[in-house]
């Protein structure tokens, strides 16, 4: 190796005694950076595999059944995971239909409108609420929030609504509707934040051109801010859906863990990940283990398949802007 | 190459003597177990008090029944423990033998305006009918037929019950079988089942968390923590008719009546047991051990340590709301170790 890089350097240059002493690590860093990348690959071909045999008795046992089926009985050992799908979709749903707007908005504000000094303490503020554990939200939820939601806005909703379907029955406090609340509070700051540096990238010289025009504060935000970051947008929302769908401590402590499908949001539910924290101690039984694990395939699918779909959305947007252009 | 020689042979008779030191510092065995949560605060206090008397250290990691069950099956472990017990043949197939080492009791505790602790009366199938989801109403005409001096709201009854899988849940959803034939048909037995009404909380404190902060509920929850959280307990009608309120008396006088000699493996269940002061619905926690011990003096240390809990741990037991066994039981119980268990076909316990 030494030899070959001598051979390259012309020795009528000046410098020839440093050229020759440099060695050339390009192999060695491609093999370094390869190999990291295949064991991230083999590291999530292994898990899926592991998943995979470890569902099989439930795959045998209830098949297809399994992904429509509400029962939920270990006494009898019938597993079915729609009420734990079901639970997962609708509770990430609503903390991003609440996260998003609110990030989009709190971002925007602390790059385009708020003074340097206020920007910087809000920002900071934001950047500590994405570093609170998820169980303190959990029992934040559990302790604070919940008794609030069910002297307050559970009844309010209720009453405003006029009984209607998704906000009916007993205001408990915990549920579906709370269980998302927290956690649109809790990808806010990720979003937020991820928003935020997006808006930052924007060249000034492209706004102040728009501001040069007679645009408005309005006019640039929604004309040339938003378009430009779209792509980062999305891919902060997306940030925020992976954490939200397999959040686990905080969902567990106030939605209620109730394996039923209910159209209410005040009713108690569950999700994939907190069905698996609650039930994976003490399930002795092959099937009902069996069963756990192939919850697992199903949330580990989930996530792949909304994967391809961001990354399916964000080659769209890019081609759109392109055609733009 | 002579230098590396050197340093590899004094590494092997630091080894050597490291090993043959061993058997000198017996006293510092350390005993793993693993196993129910349920009478973890107990066991970690029996742990410590004796490794300070002794010098032994027992290691207990509180993962759950089913997790307790499946390392001493797989000898990851030296001792198991189980807040249900296993059945004979499963016993047999494992080769382990097991035995109750301390009990407790579980109350069904509730939030409703006006009652107080031990105010409202509820007989084996109100309690059934409320958990079945039959009973909607706190002014139900059933539960005020039961309650006629309580003045009752008009309140809707939300049941809660333990959303992770546990010994208290079995030891519940045992009582209820045994009392309602409704709920051994449609719910059944186990330490989770598919429940017909209500909400889940995880562990008791999130049982208890629940029923404080929703209005109308009522759940159940292990006796340590109805007392902890001054939570409103209910007064049980037990099998002799009579209304019992729980405490370590009444769980003691269910552990009494219960038949130990004659049940197979201590299969004993002390849900519904008879008896004028027995509290309803009693459970024992369960030690699960193999048969044939790999070491002597592993063996000989840990039956050691559970021979101390029986002896010196009942105080610690009953300050910590736990119920210490009677000493017919352990009598039993020490004389099972002697027959049964063995470390290179000779006996262990030899007291």
């Amino acid at each position: 190796m030494a030899n070959s890089s001598r051979q390259a350097v012309d020795p009528s240059v000046p410098g020839t005694k440093i050229e020759v002493k440099r060695r050339n690590f390009d192999p060695a860093f491609r093999w370094l950076t390869v190999s990291c990348g295949l064991l991230l690959l083999l590291a999530v071909a292994g898990i899926f595999v592991e998943l995979l045999r470890g569902s099989l008795p439930s795959l045998e046992k209830f098949g297809a059944r399994f992904l429509v089926s509400q029962a939920w009985n270990p006494v009898t050992g019938d597993f079915g995971a729609l009420s734990s799908i079901y639970g997962t979709l609708v509770s990430t749903a609503i903390a991003m239909v609440v996260a998003v707007p609110l990030s989009l908005i709190i971002a925007l504000f602390l790059v385009e409108l708020a003074p340097p000094r206020v920007s910087s303490l809000v920002g900071g503020a934001i950047e500590l609420l994405a570093a609170i554990p998820s169980i303190i939200y959990g029992m934040w939820g559990l302790f604070v929030f919940a008794p609030f939601m069910a002297d307050y806005v559970q009844p309010f909703l209720e009453r405003v609504s006029g009984g209607f379907i998704l906000f009916s029955g007993a205001p408990m406090g915990i549920g579906m509707l709370t269980a998302g609340l927290i956690l649109a509070l809790m990808i806010l700051p990720f979003i937020t934040s991820v928003t935020r540096d997006v808006f930052l990238m924007v060249p000034a010289v492209v706004k102040e051109s728009a501001y040069g025009l007679g645009s408005t504060t309005w006019e640039v935000t929604r004309k040339v801010t938003i378009p430009y970051g779209s792509q980062g947008i999305l891919g902060a929302c997306f940030l925020g859906l992976g954490r939200a769908i397999g959040e686990t401590m905080a969902v567990t402590f106030v939605i209620g863990n109730r394996h039923e499908v209910s159209l209410s949001l005040f009713a108690a539910a569950n999700t994939i990940a907190s069905t698996l924290a609650n039930e994976f101690t003490e399930a002795s039984e092959e099937l009902y283990l069996s069963s756990l694990i192939e919850l697992g395939l199903v949330l580990f699918l989930l996530t792949f398949l909304i994967q391809l779909a961001a990354q399916y959305w964000l080659k769209r947007t890019r081609r759109k802007m392109g055609a733009g252009q | 190459m002579r230098n590396g020689m050197t340093i590899l042979k004094s590494l092997a008779a630091a080894l050597a003597g490291l090993v043959l030191a061993t058997p000198a510092l017996a006293a510092s065995v350390t005993i793993n177990g693993a196993g129910a949560t349920f009478p973890y605060p107990v066991y970690s206090q029996w742990a410590y008090a004796y490794q300070k008397e002794t010098g032994t250290q027992i290691n207990y990691q509180s993962i759950g029944s089913g997790g307790g069950i499946k390392q001493i099956k797989a000898g990851t472990v030296d001792f198991g423990a189980s807040d249900a017990p296993l059945e004979v043949e499963e016993l047999k197939a494992g080769g382990l033998i097991q035995f109750p080492l301390v009990m407790g009791g579980v109350v069904p505790v509730l939030n409703v305006e006006g009652v107080k602790p031990g105010d409202l009366r509820l007989s084996p199938e109100l309690l059934a009918d409320i958990f079945l989801g039959k009973i909607t109403k706190w002014d139900d005409p059933r539960i005020k037929a039961e309650n006629p001096s309580l003045k009752l709201p008009a309140q809707g009854i939300t049941p809660v019950y333990r959303s992770d899988g546990s010994g208290t849940t079995w030891i519940f959803t045992n009582y209820l079988t045994k009392v309602s034939p409704d709920w051994a048909k449609t719910v059944g037995n186990d330490k989770a089942v598919q429940w017909p009404a209500g909400v889940g909380g995880k562990g008791n404190e999130g049982v208890a968390a629940y029923v404080q902060r929703i209005k109308g509920a009522v759940g159940y929850v292990e006796y340590a923590y109805a007392l902890q959280n001054k939570m409103s307990h209910v007064l049980l009608k037990n099998r002799a008719g009579s209304y019992v309120a729980p405490t370590a008396e009444t769980f003691q006088a269910a552990a009494a009546n219960a038949d130990w000699a004659s049940a197979p493996g201590y299969y004993v269940v002390l849900t519904d047991q008879p008896g004028k002061e027995s509290w309803p619905i009693t459970g024992a926690s369960f030690i699960l051990l193999h048969k044939e011990q790999r070491k002597a003096d592993v063996a000989q240390a840990m039956l050691s340590f559970f021979d101390w809990c029986y002896r010196n741990g009942n105080q610690s037991a009953l300050n910590l709301h736990y119920v210490p066994m009677p000493e017919k039981v352990v009598a039993l119980v020490e004389a099972t170790w002697a027959k049964e268990i063995r470390a290179g076909g000779q006996p262990v316990w030899k007291k």
